[in-house]
């Protein structure tokens, strides 16, 4: 059993066991709980990202820049000015006499260079403590360079990631309605929350448009400025990642009237249940067949070889460990499609609700975890001996210590895990994870046996 | 030698005000590393939590090994009010959970700014904490906004040395039998070799840090809150009582270091010498050890000099005259020009994020031998490494430095041959050894086969017998 701190013990949950949610969540990480959730800078970051024709520049020291330099597998089919690191690299001198020449001055040189279509200026811890007014400064670029030029304050200590996603949306809807929305047809959405990573924000768009729907924008994997600024024009905005983009829904739909729905791309089901989510709100039967044609051929395609690795895989126990609530819900779901158990569950951000919700969905005895660290999930994977982990990095090496299975489903990711192709990937990643024979020889499975008796 | 006549290139912007795609990390992650670096010890930043997270995901994935990193997890209340609270949290919270002997406390920027009294903190904490209930506690300075990520680790190095050395603590037997070891950032496998080298001398030696077995350490049946191995509080506190200490690196001769420290607090005599890379830097060191052990070099490390010579003659032809780009962080730069410019690679350029103003100087002391001066700059970025090979007409035949330069290697359609830290992009990159005639071997052979490599598939023949 997991020594748990005290302050922490209403953040863990084990459903059937008696005890009461709702669990404790949404709060500030304990100190000194080596916490796996990063800042508010971190959720600005990851959600402005994708945006490849946009100059994204830190203002602060270093690290911040160096740490977040093209660790993303965030496709672009065109720029890739996303894919490079810009930093305003305050040094000591700029700490005491304040950094916002140093920007306006990294500001032009670099828009000069690059001639983005708008600048994002993150905002770090330091700059909220020196008072640099970001904000004037990027007005008056922005005036001179004639793009948008926007404010991202994220100081890294003014709250959660969660707070961040909300700046980098607040950035995003100074775009929002900025465009024409000539040519915008009755049937139109926006993919919103879906970061391209290894390309899925194309399979999502061949989809819909297969549908006959109209995607206006995409927000954010594969993102260009103009196309975010006739977003507003779209009939409906498909929400995927909620945590990060329910913001950005609620505020165009209070704004603009356009109503959103949150799906997810993940497994199957949620995969279909997204298509024919979006078909049945445009009530259009001829959309509806199309719809259904398109999820049977899919599903034709990829079901022969799911039921392949169900049969091998079946049995198998494992953990789940993400950012956001949402795609637990999905990997619960897809590992269960391929007849697997989850015993363990958490999430860095999640709420009551989710967490409501991932325990009517999970079986007697899993662990579900709020704003967990490595102690805890080591002692949670050899508890419930694991067969795979699946989570970002930095959860990687727990369970790999352990000589435990891992499939990274974060933002470094290199394989298309979303859709119908990105379930058959995933299967096969879990798979390759569960079954290679290296597991033979790591102490946990093995014990002390002798060199001698393994085969 | 006639040079190729040169097209005139339009002069790029010299002066650029932003960092464009950095060579280097901040301070407080080269501290988090030397603190891994100590027996069972837990790195603990004094700051936000997207500090702790970022460079442990930043570490992890160079090392592929857990590395955890506690935080005081700033808040915006704590900004106002101060850190007191949190920090005091936090070092409980992590004393609980971990049980460590040590707990390093390193600052970030915004502790810095806001002008936290750490020292005063931790004197409060240790008055109200009885001893036998709380783990040994060290901090360092350590704000990002001044030096690189080696800063960082030199300076934590110091500190750490600096709070636990005391006279005496040793029976005076064996005080004086033996070294105090500062390698610097450098691999695991390094650190290994190091130590492996000193007990063939048969030479006590305390290595600081020692990161070789934290960082790389076996499969386990049950997770190790922390990992085994690691600088003993103990052998740290010994550190005054060594016969000397050598320290590695040429750009910190004239810095405050731990080994200046033991110099003039404790009268240890200090060894500053470069990087063992290569054959001469490598028979520097040698002499040193041989020296302080009062024995020749053992005669296993004969062999592996002398085959390494013999692989320098079995490869020179194709060598001499290649171009490289080094980069990466200082004294790694120093010690690969070194190595590079013995075996006939000509160095066009040595360019490293950090700035210790002892680049240059110490590039031209280790290419005396060479006909030209090295084009040297400190305190660059990719971006402009790319700028002045275009603008200089560099030519580069590869580059060696970080995972990082893989960009610029792309760019500049020429392999990047992957040292130092971080390496991102390939399995095992703290496992690369370095040092010694035996990393120099290594070395070698991996760049002659690179460019072997190169000459194969980029001719239309492709032989099959080079």
């Amino acid at each position: 059993m997991a020594d748990i701190l005290r302050e922490r013990e209403r953040q863990v949950y084990r459903k059937g066991h008696g005890e009461a949610l709702p669990i404790d969540c949404e709060k500030q990480s304990a100190a000194g709980s080596v916490s796996q959730r990063a800042c508010v800078f971190c959720g600005s970051r990851v959600v402005l990202y994708p945006i490849a024709d946009a100059l994204h520049i830190v203002h602060g020291p270093i690290g911040c820049a160096s740490y977040t330099w093209d660790i993303r597998g965030a496709l672009s089919s065109g720029p890739e000015l996303h894919r490079l690191s810009f930093s305003t690299d305050l040094h000591e001198l700029d700490v005491v006499h304040g950094g916002e020449k140093k920007l306006y001055a990294a500001l032009c040189e670099l828009i000069d260079a690059h001639q983005p279509k708008a600048a994002f200026v993150y905002g770090t811890c330091i700059v909220g403590v020196i008072g640099d007014d970001i904000d004037a400064v990027c007005k008056r670029v922005s005036m001179e360079k004639g793009i948008p030029v926007l404010p991202v304050h994220s100081e890294g200590f003014k709250g959660t990631k969660k707070d961040g996603y909300r700046a980098a949306c607040e950035a995003l809807l100074k775009i929002v309605g900025t465009g024409s929305v000539e040519s915008v047809r009755p049937h139109s959405i926006n993919i919103l929350g879906d970061f391209n990573l290894a390309g899925e924000t194309w399979m999502i768009r061949d989809y819909y448009e297969r549908m006959g729907v109209q995607v206006v924008s995409c927000i954010t994997g594969d993102g260009r400025i103009d196309e975010i600024r006739r977003a507003h024009g779209a009939a409906l905005n498909v929400v995927q990642c909620s945590g990060s983009m329910t913001y950005l829904a609620k505020t165009m739909k209070e704004k603009y009237g356009a109503p959103f729905i949150r799906v997810s791309y993940f497994g199957v089901e949620d995969m279909s249940k997204s298509l024919y989510d979006v078909a049945r709100h445009f009530k259009d039967k001829e959309m509806l067949t199309r719809t259904q044609e398109i999820v049977r051929t899919e599903l034709q395609r990829v079901m022969p070889q799911l039921n392949d690795y169900r049969k091998m895989l079946a049995g198998k126990r494992a953990a789940i460990y993400v950012g956001g609530a949402f795609k637990a819900f999905s990997l619960v779901s897809a590992l269960r499609h391929l007849g697997m158990t989850t015993v363990m569950v958490g999430s860095q951000t999640g709420n009551k609700d989710d967490y409501e919700q991932l325990r009517e969905i999970c079986d007697e005895g899993t662990i579900i975890v709020d704003d967990s660290n490595p102690l805890e999930l080591s002692s949670f994977l050899e508890e419930k001996d694991v067969d795979v982990f699946i989570g970002g990095v930095k959860e990687r090496p727990i369970a790999y210590k352990l000589g435990i299975g891992f499939c990274d489903h974060n933002h470094e990711r290199k394989e298309a895990l979303a859709g119908f192709e990105g379930m058959l990937n995933f299967a096969r990643e879990v798979y390759g994870s569960v079954m290679s024979p290296v597991w033979r020889l790591t102490p946990r499975k093995r014990g002390s046996a002798p060199l001698e008796v393994v085969k | 030698m006639s040079s190729p006549a040169r097209t005139p290139k339009p002069a790029p912007k010299p002066n650029w005000v932003s960092t464009r795609n950095p060579c280097k990390a901040c301070a407080p992650l080269g501290a988090a590393l030397v603190m891994r670096g100590i027996e069972g010890a837990l790195p603990f930043l004094h700051g936000s939590q997207g500090c702790a997270t970022y460079m442990r995901r930043y570490l992890i994935s160079h090392f592929r090994e857990p590395m955890d990193i506690a935080t005081s997890g700033f808040s915006e209340a704590t900004t106002i009010f101060g850190g007191g609270a949190n920090l005091r949290q936090g070092l409980q919270n992590v004393t609980s959970q971990y049980k460590p002997s040590l707990i390093g406390i390193a600052t970030t920027c915004l502790t810095e700014t806001i002008g936290e009294d750490v020292h005063g903190l931790l004197h409060e904490y240790r008055r109200d904490v009885a001893p036998e209930t709380r783990p040994e506690l060290v901090h360092v300075s350590t704000p990002s906004y001044a030096g690189t990520h080696i800063d960082g680790f030199n300076d934590a190095v110091r500190a750490v040395v600096e709070q636990l050395a005391e006279s005496g603590t040793l029976p005076s037997a064996y005080a004086g039998s033996f070294i105090n070891l500062f390698p610097g950032m450098v691999s695991a496998e390094d650190i290994r070799y190091l130590k492996e080298v000193a007990a063939e001398f048969a030479l006590p030696v305390t290595v600081f840090p020692d990161y070789s077995e934290t960082l790389d350490g076996p499969s386990m049946e049950k997770y190790k809150k922390i990992p085994e191995g690691g600088t003993s509080i103990a052998s740290l506190r010994a550190t005054p009582a060594a016969k000397a200490s050598i320290e590695l690196g040429r750009t910190l001769r004239h810095k405050k270091t731990a080994a200046s420290f033991l110099q003039e607090r404790f009268e240890v005599p200090a060894r500053r010498i470069g990087l063992p890379i290569g054959v001469h830097e490598s028979d520097i060191f040698f002499a040193a050890l041989e020296k302080l052990a009062g024995r020749p070099v053992p005669d296993k490390y004969q062999k592996e000099r002398g085959r390494l010579i013999d692989a320098y003659v079995d490869g020179h032809k194709y060598l001499f005259g290649k171009r490289a780009i080094v980069f990466g962080d200082e004294d790694l730069v120093v010690g690969l020009t070194a190595f590079l410019a013995e075996i006939g690679v000509v160095p066009v350029l040595c360019a490293s994020g950090g700035k210790s103003g002892a680049l240059a100087h110490s590039v031209a002391e280790v290419t005396t031998h060479l006909r030209e001066a090295v084009l040297v700059r400190d305190g660059v970025d990719f971006m402009t490494m790319a700028e002045e090979a275009e603008l200089k007409d560099l030519k580069p035949d590869f580059i060696i430095g970080s995972s990082k330069g893989a960009k610029l290697a792309k760019q500049l359609g020429v392999p990047l041959i992957r040292v130092g830290f971080p390496i991102h992009d390939r399995v095992g990159g703290h496992r690369i050894l370095h040092l010694g005639y035996r990393g120099a071997q290594q070395l070698f052979d991996l760049v002659v086969n690179t460019l072997l490599e190169v000459k194969q598939e980029s001719n239309p023949i492709g032989y099959s017998y080079l």
